[in-house]
């Protein structure tokens, strides 16, 4: 061993408590922080069977079992739309969200310019590491009443749409904020999967006659379909999951029937309606059916040999 | 051909040439051209902005009147000033338990060391769900207080992680002769340890700090005390939420000048970009990198 610390005989436990004490010191801050806000709340949990006031102190509000719950298993229809909406944004978010990245990578990896690729880049890169605030903000510009697009429509006697007002096209509105914010940082998975290929596999397909098409499909596709299968899998293991800062931000201007999901129904009926016990039922149940989804997309990322989130 | 091309034979078609250049040049179009119009707002005259309908793409000048009503002591100022102590203070904070944390975990052998790491490791596959978050917090009385915006964020397992790999790069023959020097592991952590780990520091804290500044929604929901709002809430409130600013929310200067809100509300949101965008060029080269390292663990 290189560690120089005496290690003869086994230590017992004690002994190497003591020996470690100053590392156990050290790691105290940062573990009481995680225990104390990540695991800790954990516990908050029993409220969701509980008839909880925020005045009553913690631990006197009475017990209810599983009366907190009925919205689930009842199928309450503020709950059910609040699913409906949650899991059709996410099927959304595969179909036009996902290959984005995978295109606009391809597309970069095809640049002969190296500088050219790499201007590119820093600019579609930028969004990423906007607020959801800002980039909302940005939007309204752009799409608002009086932003660029219905100016311009004024201007030449056009009439104006409602971008971000209109209900219906909310699902769209949410999904081209998204594109606009994480495109560009998406493809960097991608263009480091692309380099990977060997270059002589393009040199012996363009030996074969293959065209350019051909070589796309049967030497670049095979190269990052480990990947994509593996992205595809994760993401679908936070399909209860949508962006939620981003709704928030921009719910009243739809109203909620057309917007809500979980995470805010969550957020509306627990905190600014004050059912909490029921909210954190539903937060609760929400929580655990993604751990299973995690662990599920984890499980089958192993079955297609790529390591998961969980393992190194 | 004498050398091999790195991907496929772009062949000789100008067409496709033109093409993909065309489609990355709109790309990237529709990346900036918003910038230009949320600055160009920012800093036309007021005529110009009332003309164009509230909206600018390019200025007819340099008129600084915006920023200057908002830096006259206003609600904008305060929350800037409450967003820099946030990003540094938490900044700070986070560093310093996560590099605590993971010196102690890249440690070979040492006690407690497995159950340690797995509740690092089990912290990234759950979030423990907004009402009993909010439910701690209250418990520890930490509403309305900044360390609210700091403390529950302030460890992130992927990050203590990311350190601990660093961490365990470090040649043992280094520790172990100031070991034998006689220092303590505090002592090897901070005078041996953390200046060899500048760059995984730095890039690090500006993960942490780059969070921080773009906080919101913890904002919204634990500070109910208009004095203590961070940036991003104003930005929400004054531009999104489109509350009109008074002259009192901006430090009362004369009502009848103030310039026109458009420009007021661009103006603020310049000020929370501008952090962003003068640490994007180093945020771009290294967190590329650490998202390869990391890989899909994020």
């Amino acid at each position: 061993m290189t560690d120089s610390r005496p290690s003869a005989k086994p230590l017992s436990w004690w002994a190497r408590a003591r020996r470690d004490k100053i590392l156990l010191l050290m790691a105290l801050p940062g573990l009481a922080l995680l225990l104390v806000f990540h695991y800790l709340p954990l516990l908050g949990n029993l409220i969701a069977f509980q008839e909880y006031l925020p005045f009553v102190p913690l631990g006197r509000s009475a017990w209810v079992g599983w009366d907190n719950f009925a919205v689930i298993f009842n199928g309450d229809p503020e709950f059910l739309n609040a699913l409906k909406n949650t899991l059709l944004i996410t099927l959304v978010q595969v179909i036009f969200v996902f290959p984005a990245p995978i295109a606009l990578a391809l597309l970069l990896n095809s640049l002969l310019s190296e500088r050219i690729k790499r201007v590119v880049q820093s600019v579609l890169y930028l969004p990423h590491f906007l607020s959801w605030v800002i980039v909302i903000a940005i939007f309204q510009q752009i799409l608002g009443g009086s932003g660029m697009i219905n100016n311009f429509l004024r201007e030449h006697g056009m009439g104006t749409i409602d971008f971000l007002g209109n209900p219906d096209g909310f699902i769209a509105l949410l999904t081209s904020q998204v594109i606009w914010k994480d495109t560009g940082w998406g493809t960097i998975l991608f263009l480091a999967a692309l380099t990977q290929i060997d270059p002589g596999l393009y040199e012996a397909a363009r030996v074969d006659g293959a065209s350019r098409w051909r070589q796309l499909w049967h030497v670049t596709v095979p190269g990052i379909r480990g990947l994509i299968i593996l992205l595809l899998i994760l993401r679908l293991g936070d399909s209860l999951t949508v962006g939620f800062e981003q709704i928030i931000l921009q719910q009243n201007l739809v109203g909620r029937p057309a917007s809500e999901v979980l995470d805010t129904y969550v957020y509306n009926n627990g905190v600014l309606a004050g059912q909490w016990g029921v909210s954190a039922a539903v937060g609760l149940v929400k929580g655990l059916v993604a751990v299973v989804l995690v662990l599920g997309a984890n499980k089958i990322a192993h079955i297609f040999g790529e390591a998961g989130v969980y393992k190194k | 051909m004498s050398t091999i091309q790195k991907g496929i034979d772009d062949g000789p078609g100008t067409a496709s040439r033109a093409v993909k250049g065309v489609v990355l040049l709109i790309c990237c179009a529709i990346v900036i051209i918003p910038f230009i119009g949320v600055i160009s707002t920012s800093i036309a005259s007021q005529q110009h902005v009332t003309n164009s309908g509230g909206f600018v793409l390019w200025p007819d000048g340099l008129n600084l009147d915006a920023y200057k009503s908002i830096f006259n002591g206003g609600v904008v100022q305060r929350a800037l000033l409450v967003s820099v102590v946030i990003a540094t203070g938490g900044t700070l904070i986070s560093l310093a338990g996560s590099t605590m944390l993971a010196y102690a975990l890249s440690r070979p052998g040492s006690f407690g060391q497995r159950p340690i790491l797995m509740i690092v490791l089990f912290s990234l596959l759950f979030s423990p769900g907004l009402i009993p978050n909010y439910l701690v917090v209250k418990e520890f009385g930490l509403l309305d207080s900044l360390l609210a915006l700091i403390l529950p964020t302030a460890i992130s397992g992927f990050n203590v992680i990311v350190l601990r790999s660093f961490f365990m790069g470090i040649p043992d023959s280094v520790l172990d002769s100031a070991r034998i020097d006689g220092a303590g592991d505090f002592r090897i952590f901070w005078s041996i340890v953390l200046p060899l780990s500048k760059a995984v520091l730095a890039v690090v804290g500006l993960f942490y700090a780059v969070g921080y500044w773009n906080a919101f929604f913890n904002a919204m929901l634990y500070i109910s005390d208009t004095a203590k709002w961070p940036l991003q809430l104003v930005l929400r409130t004054y531009v999104v939420n489109n509350t009109e600013l008074s002259s009192g929310d901006l430090g009362g200067a004369s009502a009848d000048q103030l310039p026109p809100q458009e420009s007021i509300q661009m103006a603020i949101l310049v000020v929370s970009l501008v952090p962003i965008l003068i640490v994007y060029p180093f945020l771009q080269r290294h967190f590329a990198k650490g998202m390869l390292t990391g890989a899909v663990k994020g």
